[in-house]
């Protein structure tokens, strides 16, 4: 027989048994969009995760892919809250774009991450409400649970970071943008600061298991906000000011891939070259891709990737 | 989300142990499979604003009675009486339902200019309350109005002057009441029905009565023939107090103010007893651990201290008030509705864990006599209809019944033990040869008038309370009791309820049916 102590513990640690005749309740939905994450905006909690971004998150992130930050100029004008929507292709793409933001706004955001993979186990929920702040959402729906709490959080002067993809990019190209952020900036008012981050692929890829340090640079674009009403139009609608959000993504990529005055230029002529990539066969689209959005990294090619 | 209703459990292989209370402490319990376990309801939504209830109680009066503000006027004779220490259990949480209804009746008599207002507790013959109990019933501010000025008092049943003797029932009853009572123009009854045995005509036929008046209903002969107490309509001892209290509202004003509480019966820290084992999260398995590794290490009377600090958040569910039995009927429909739990069918064998409380030794020691009553006389009475357990059938008690009494509480109680139990068990026998002794001797009443002691009389009665389940049962069975206690109260004393089961095959026969009564929170089962 086991001593008293550890019979004891294992007695509270092991849940009891169910009788038979009993029909169990449905399991409360305490995960997923469910999970309460309002401990983690608990000044006590804002200190702690203040502290550990500033001193582990950005020196590491510094460590592994030494991000070069462009455009922070078009983020001094700005009051709080914004909502920062840009492309997602790595786990840490959010630690990168939260070390690169002024601190103003890096001490007071919140991310919105995928439910079903952050917040599918208690431990899960507990570290990334912790460390990064995030927010459950649905990935592909807009879910009033969760919107009515970014909502009161952008009205509380919380910002929002959000990846309107909905997940990591699967092949290095982007995806189709959802319509959260745009809803969101209608419905709360608030401008849309575009963000690209270019060459986090390498590092830690969907999939990978590994690190393999690299370079990597965030840019910020101008801020975009929702066409008013006019005397003969009304106000831009939820959809268009997601396509404008796509676009001024896109810009930044291929300003990334250029330069700025030619990404301009291509702009101006409507031939930026889609986030989403070729619409291609599989193969020809992992062809296409820039070094910068490879999974291994720049490879050695008989010539240069062919434009599409 | 609405409570559940109480419901009945067949244990299965999975069903996990079983919780028992035993005394200052708990017991988990693997019953045989087959055994069924009476759950208890869930604690009824309480009255979101009291205050305004009790109010509006008092303006909208039941049965023939006005409206308690058309009933006080100036120059009157006011008395309140109120229930005692002995309700609720374990007493309940500041404030007291007492303290609010007192209020709100005092608010009146202030309103109406009433001058001569006395409050009195109802002891019948139970030892009177200390100046804390007083406190905590009543409230600071009634009892710092009343009781610096005399104006508190403790019902004397032995008091040759404060009684006075209003007649005969039909059936020779003699109804002999509290003079301050019987005398006023009004007599506000303000009561807390924790069980359906409570209320109605009981409360001032015999809270306020004499050992001569009291002795008609709470004898051997009535409560044999109470099936059960908890059922009114076939109670003698009610019947019997029916005809007293017709009797007294002859001649007495009586405006009765009845409450109803939910059955939240535990605090927070001990939520694993408002919980089913079944749905113990980690919080309340971690805290019965911690609570019953400590009360292993516990020296008893520190562990009774505890646990009679520990006050209920019980919530009021309803209040009535006007003439007595229209109020009652009302308050015995709120009460079934928290309380009842339809049960099929009797078993052969009944088990229950007795608490650490009775209505009789409220911080004060659980003696082997009351361990009898707790269990015989009230919760084998927790029932409607027929006893959870047939005509022969055994009953098992899980309590540690020590050979401990309070010296200053319960007095006769020991002379009842080493003398009268040494002798016969017999609840009739009893009677027959000792009550009289007991109830007239002078120095039980002179510790019962001045000290706090039960009445010279009180053991008998708590004897016969066990009468019907005596009369009913084949065996009855004590788990972890002290053997000599149980043996001297006529029991067969067991280590271990495997071992009492075993013992009671050999009253009902093999394979027996069993019923486990997990109760407090309070249930009454309805068996048909």
């Amino acid at each position: 027989m086991r001593p008293a102590l550890p019979r004891r513990l294992a007695a509270v640690l092991s849940p009891p048994t169910w009788p038979g005749a009993i029909e169990r309740p449905a399991p409360k939905a305490r995960l997923g969009t469910s999970y309460d994450t309002s401990w983690a905006r608990t000044p006590a909690a804002r200190v702690g995760r203040a502290v550990m971004l500033d001193n582990l998150t950005r020196p590491l992130v510094h460590l592994v892919a030494a991000p070069e930050v462009s455009g922070l100029e078009h983020l001094e004008p700005l009051e709080r809250p914004v909502i920062f929507a840009g492309n997602h292709a790595s786990h840490l793409d959010t630690s990168i774009l939260l070390s690169c933001l002024p601190a103003r706004f890096r001490h007071k955001s919140v991310v919105a991450a995928a439910s079903d993979y952050f917040f599918d186990r208690h431990w899960k929920a507990a570290l990334w409400s912790f460390s990064l702040g995030t927010i459950p959402i649905e990935r592909t729906k807009v879910e009033r649970r969760s919107l009515e709490l970014i909502a009161g959080l952008l009205d509380d002067g919380w910002s929002l970071v959000i990846f309107p993809e909905g997940g990591r990019s699967p092949d290095g190209w982007g995806q189709e943008f959802r319509g959260w952020a745009a809803y969101l900036a209608k419905r709360c008012g608030v401008p849309v600061v575009p963000f690209h981050l270019r060459g986090t692929r390498p590092i830690l890829a969907k999939g990978s298991s590994s690190l393999r340090p690299g370079k990597v640079e965030v840019r910020f674009g101008d801020a975009l906000r929702l066409e008013p009403a006019g005397p003969e139009r009304r106000e831009e609608d939820a959809r268009r000011f997601g396509a404008r959000i796509e676009a001024a993504v896109s810009l930044l990529a291929d300003e990334a891939e250029s330069d700025w005055w030619s990404a301009r230029r291509r702009a101006s002529e409507g031939a930026t070259p889609p986030l989403r990539g070729p619409q291609a066969a599989p193969w020809r689209r992992t062809w296409a891709l820039p070094d910068s959005a490879r999974k291994d990294g720049a490879r050695r090619r008989l010539g240069p990737a062919q434009p599409w | 989300m609405s409570p559940r209703p109480g419901f009945v459990l067949e244990v299965d292989r999975s069903t996990p142990p079983t919780l028992f209370w035993h005394g200052e402490n708990f017991r988990l319990e693997r019953l045989p499979v087959g055994s069924r376990v009476v759950y208890p309801p869930e604690p009824l939504v309480p009255l979101a604003d009291p205050d305004a209830a009790i109010a509006h109680a008092l303006e909208h009066p039941l049965g023939d009675s006005a409206p308690l503000s058309a009933l006080l006027h100036r120059g009157m004779k006011l008395t309140i009486a109120f229930d005692d220490v002995s309700l609720p259990l374990p007493q309940m949480e500041s404030p007291d339902v007492r303290s609010r209804v007192i209020e709100a009746v005092l608010d009146q008599a202030a309103a109406a200019g009433v001058d001569d207002v006395v409050l009195i507790a109802a002891l019948a013959l139970h030892r009177r309350m200390t100046d804390d109990e007083l406190r905590h019933a009543l409230g600071k501010r009634v009892f710092d109005a009343f009781a610096p000025h005399g104006l508190l008092w403790q019902h004397d049943a032995e008091d040759p002057d404060g009684m006075v003797t209003l007649g005969e029932t039909d059936e020779g009853e003699l109804v002999a009441i509290n003079r301050r009572a019987a005398e006023s123009d009004l007599l506000v009854y303000v009561n807390i029905n924790l069980v359906a045995m409570d209320g109605g005509h009981k409360s001032v036929a015999t809270g306020l009565a004499s050992y001569d008046s009291i002795r008609h209903h709470h004898n051997v002969k009535t409560m044999q023939h109470s099936r059960s107490f908890m059922d009114r309509h076939h109670s003698e001892l009610h019947t019997s107090n029916w005809r007293m209290g017709r009797l007294i509202a002859k001649s007495l004003k009586i405006f009765q103010i009845e409450t109803t509480l939910n059955t939240a019966t535990f605090p927070d820290q001990f939520g694993f007893l408002n919980h089913r084992e079944w749905e113990w999260g980690l919080k309340d398995r971690a805290a019965f651990h911690t609570v019953r590794a400590a009360l292993d290490r516990t020296p008893a009377p520190l562990a009774r201290q505890i646990f009679h600090s520990v006050r209920a958040p019980y919530r009021l569910t309803s209040v009535q008030a006007g003439e007595v039995e229209a109020v009652h009927e009302q308050t015995l429909e709120h009460l079934f509705a928290q309380q009842l739990v339809p049960v099929q069918g009797q078993a052969d064998v009944l088990t229950m864990g007795l608490p650490f409380i009775s209505p009789y030794n409220v911080n004060s020691i659980m003696n082997p006599i009351l361990v009898a009553c707790l269990g015989l006389g009230y919760l084998f009475n927790l029932y409607k209809g027929k006893p959870l357990v047939r005509q022969g059938g055994v009953a098992i008690l899980s309590h540690p019944t020590p050979w401990a009494f309070h010296p200053v509480h319960h007095p006769s109680y020991i002379d009842f033990f080493e003398q009268v139990l040494a002798e016969t068990t017999d609840p009739l026998e009893v009677e027959k040869r000792f009550e009289e002794s007991y109830a007239r001797d002078p120095w039980y009443i002179h510790l019962y008038r001045t000290s706090y002691a039960y009445h010279g009389v009180h053991p008998f009665y708590m004897w016969y309370w066990c009468a019907h389940a005596l009369d009913h049962l084949g065996a009855v069975i004590v788990v972890g009791g002290d053997r000599a206690a149980v043996r001297r109260l006529g029991f067969k004393p067991a280590s271990t309820l495997a071992d009492a089961l075993e013992m009671a095959e050999d009253v009902v026969g093999r394979d027996p049916s069993i019923t486990h009564l997990h109760t407090p929170p309070l249930l009454i089962a309805e068996v048909s």
